[in-house]
């Protein structure tokens, strides 16, 4: 399955791709207004130390842990592929956010304390956000074989 | 530090409204303009480091930002601009020279904005490029005067060419003055373009050997980089006399930018200043030129054509003259507003002259002398867009060298700030997490978009003339007409004012 990869040689490390995703999931039109109605956290992180950096989200796993550890069964593998949260089901154990060997589950804020994590954007069928507005392509969503 | 004299050049306009604190600006700015305040949550800025490089501007999400020239101003005085006063200011401060970067920004006439190209009208027909065959293809290098053809046989052993696809090449910009993802976007423009691109006196990194059918390599005053390999290694070998930006002078890197790979590739030591001399010491006639025009043919066992670069000056279609007597295959005028990475701003604004009287002046010297076609003709110094190239043609050019063009093509704002190092776009810097912010993949292809609209461009505008070929173009002087110079110029320039 296409997945978002990193190319570290060229990251910048703006961190335009955490506010993309932050954006693109806020479901609104309008950046601006998406922020101050208060986003929640971006699904993808830029790593960084020293001149290294990169960034990482769901590697979506053939054998994820975080859908293993699951205690209501709301994490669960599409017929795409795809990991998905079903933040109806989700109590905000975090069980996921400890063992994601990655650290790609982020802890939902505000009214929605539910677990987040990359569903490489399919509700909205375009390009994942952050590689879209990636402006130095270190992004790129490809299919490079099994993981 | 005492009284500040010198005032930001530049204001930051935050709309604060817009703003989503997302700092990008302040992560993009190596010139540390930008800064977040915990406290209350807001983006601040210190202006006094602002090149005005539009990197925060062209990366915020929310179009939060814009740049503006700063509202303080001294006096006016139609004698003394704010700049001068600040310059001397500054002078009073450092007692140095006063360094600038890329061309001449002061408004002399430019002249291709003088110049007027033709149109078929009814008594001759132009031709659609886009229905029939229309030839931007050059060659370049010595032509023979007559060819000898025996039983349909060409017998005349015709001398080394250099073909290009389009008539536009990159010029010279050294590895060292520009990033090596800089150096490796041009390398793989010009080889899907079908042209050349020009190393510049900083060698020729190991990674960019396998362009060498695309390259032309530099020799100049200082020889960094030139061993065997090197001249073997490129298409073209170019002498680099003079430059268009700082004619009469050498170039100076300074030891920050000498990093290990640039003093691997410059064969000189790490940390240390690369100062080319201003002549090349084994230089001082045309005699002498000559041997060294043959020495590199000789250690290239007469395989590549030779070009000798020269900055357009007073005394240029003299000295064009001799160069072409030298054995030169390739005669490259560089204009007064051409670009560099570094040069002493009084010089790079006060000499030279514009390329196109000098080219002007060049072609008619050699045509006169009975010996244009022992040379090519390539001009340089800010050719702008597609019909400054036509106009180029016209006037008597076989191609053109375009260098600040390329860069736009690859970030550059023309903040003209490259002799600090800071480039915040990756080009003019060899800080390795300023030159990641030039992936190459982005920047070649953009060259290639860019080069590949001006042939369209080019193509459209010959058509409109009924020449299909740019070989019909090139002198065809009845095709340019000039608006609002004087009789002395028009002569210059060899063409008829508008009207005639």
């Amino acid at each position: 399955m296409k997945k978002v990869f990193a190319i570290e040689e060229f990251c910048l490390a703006c961190h335009l791709c955490e506010y993309n995703c932050a954006f693109s999931h806020s479901g609104m039109k309008d950046m601006v207004k998406a922020y101050k109605s208060g986003f929640q956290p971006a699904r993808i992180q830029v790593e960084e130390s020293g001149e290294i950096n990169f960034a990482l989200n769901c590697r979506h796993c053939s054998d994820p842990v975080c859908m293993k550890a699951c205690i209501t069964g709301s994490i669960s593998r599409g017929e795409d592929g795809v990991i998905r949260v079903d933040t109806n089901k989700c109590v905000g154990c975090w069980t996921c956010v400890m063992t994601c060997p990655y650290g790609a589950v982020v802890r939902g804020r505000g009214d929605r304390k539910v677990a987040l994590k990359c569903d490489l954007c399919t509700e909205s069928g375009n390009t994942p956000a952050c590689v879209e507005g990636c402006p130095n392509r270190a992004l790129v969503f490809e299919e490079r074989g099994d993981d | 530090m005492g009284i500040n004299y010198i005032q930001p050049g530049f204001i930051v306009l935050r709309d604060q409204n817009r703003c989503i604190r997302c700092r990008v600006c302040e992560r993009q700015c190596s010139n540390e303009v930008h800064r977040y305040d915990e406290d209350d949550n807001i983006m601040l800025a210190d202006e006094s480091g602002c090149v005005d490089c539009q990197r925060c501007v062209s990366l915020c999400p929310t179009h939060a930002l814009a740049i503006t020239e700063n509202p303080n101003h001294l006096r006016q005085n139609a004698n003394w601009s704010n700049q001068l006063i600040y310059e001397n200011y500054r002078q009073a401060e450092s007692g140095g020279m006063l360094l600038s970067a890329m061309g001449n920004p002061l408004p002399f006439p430019v002249y291709w904005d003088k110049i007027l190209l033709n149109a078929s009208q009814v008594t001759n027909p132009s031709i659609d490029p886009l229905r029939e065959p229309m030839e931007t293809r050059v060659s370049l290098g010595s032509k023979p005067k007559r060819l000898e053809i025996e039983n349909g046989i060409l017998k005349t052993k015709l001398p080394v060419n250099l073909q290009l696809n389009v008539p536009i090449m990159f010029s010279a910009m050294s590895y060292g003055s520009i990033s090596k993802n800089a150096h490796e976007s041009l390398a793989r423009a010009a080889t899907e373009l079908g042209t050349y691109y020009n190393t510049g006196e900083g060698g020729l990194h190991e990674d960019f050997y396998k362009y060498g059918s695309n390259t032309i390599v530099q020799v100049a005053s200082g020889r960094f980089g030139v061993h065997s390999g090197y001249l073997m290694a490129g298409s073209a070998i170019e002498i680099k006399m003079g430059q268009g930006a700082k004619p009469g002078i050498g170039g100076h890197l300074p030891s920050g930018k000498v990093k290990e790979d640039v003093s691997r590739t410059r064969m000189i030591p790490m940390g240390s200043d690369a100062i080319s001399p201003a002549p090349h010491h084994d230089i001082y006639s045309i005699e002498d030129l000559r041997q060294l025009v043959y020495s590199l043919k000789e250690a290239t066992r007469y395989t590549k054509p030779v070009f000798v670069k020269i900055a357009a000056v007073h005394n240029v279609a003299a000295i064009a003259s001799g160069i072409a007597r030298s054995g030169a295959d390739v005669i490259v005028i560089d204009g007064f507003r051409g670009g560099t990475g570094a040069a002493p701003t009084r010089i790079r604004d006060n000499v030279g002259i514009p390329i196109e009287l000098a080219l002007a002046a060049v072609d008619q010297r050699l045509r006169d002398e009975g010996i244009r076609n022992d040379v090519s003709v390539v001009v340089a110094g800010s050719i702008r867009c597609a019909s400054d190239a036509v106009k180029a043609i016209a006037l008597g050019a076989d191609a053109c060298y375009i260098g600040t063009a390329a860069l736009l093509a690859l970030g550059c704002h023309l903040c003209r700030d490259c002799h600090s190092g800071k480039c915040n776009w990756g080009i003019a810097t060899q800080r390795p997490e300023l030159v990641k912010r030039l992936n190459p993949e982005i920047g070649y292809k953009r060259l290639v978009n860019l080069v590949s609209a001006w042939d369209h461009e080019i193509k459209e505008m010959m058509g409109g003339m009924g020449i299909n070929a740019i070989d019909s173009l090139r002198g065809n002087r009845l095709m340019l007409r000039g608006v609002g110079i004087n009789e002395k110029e028009l002569q210059i320039l060899g063409i008829k004012h508008a009207g005639e």
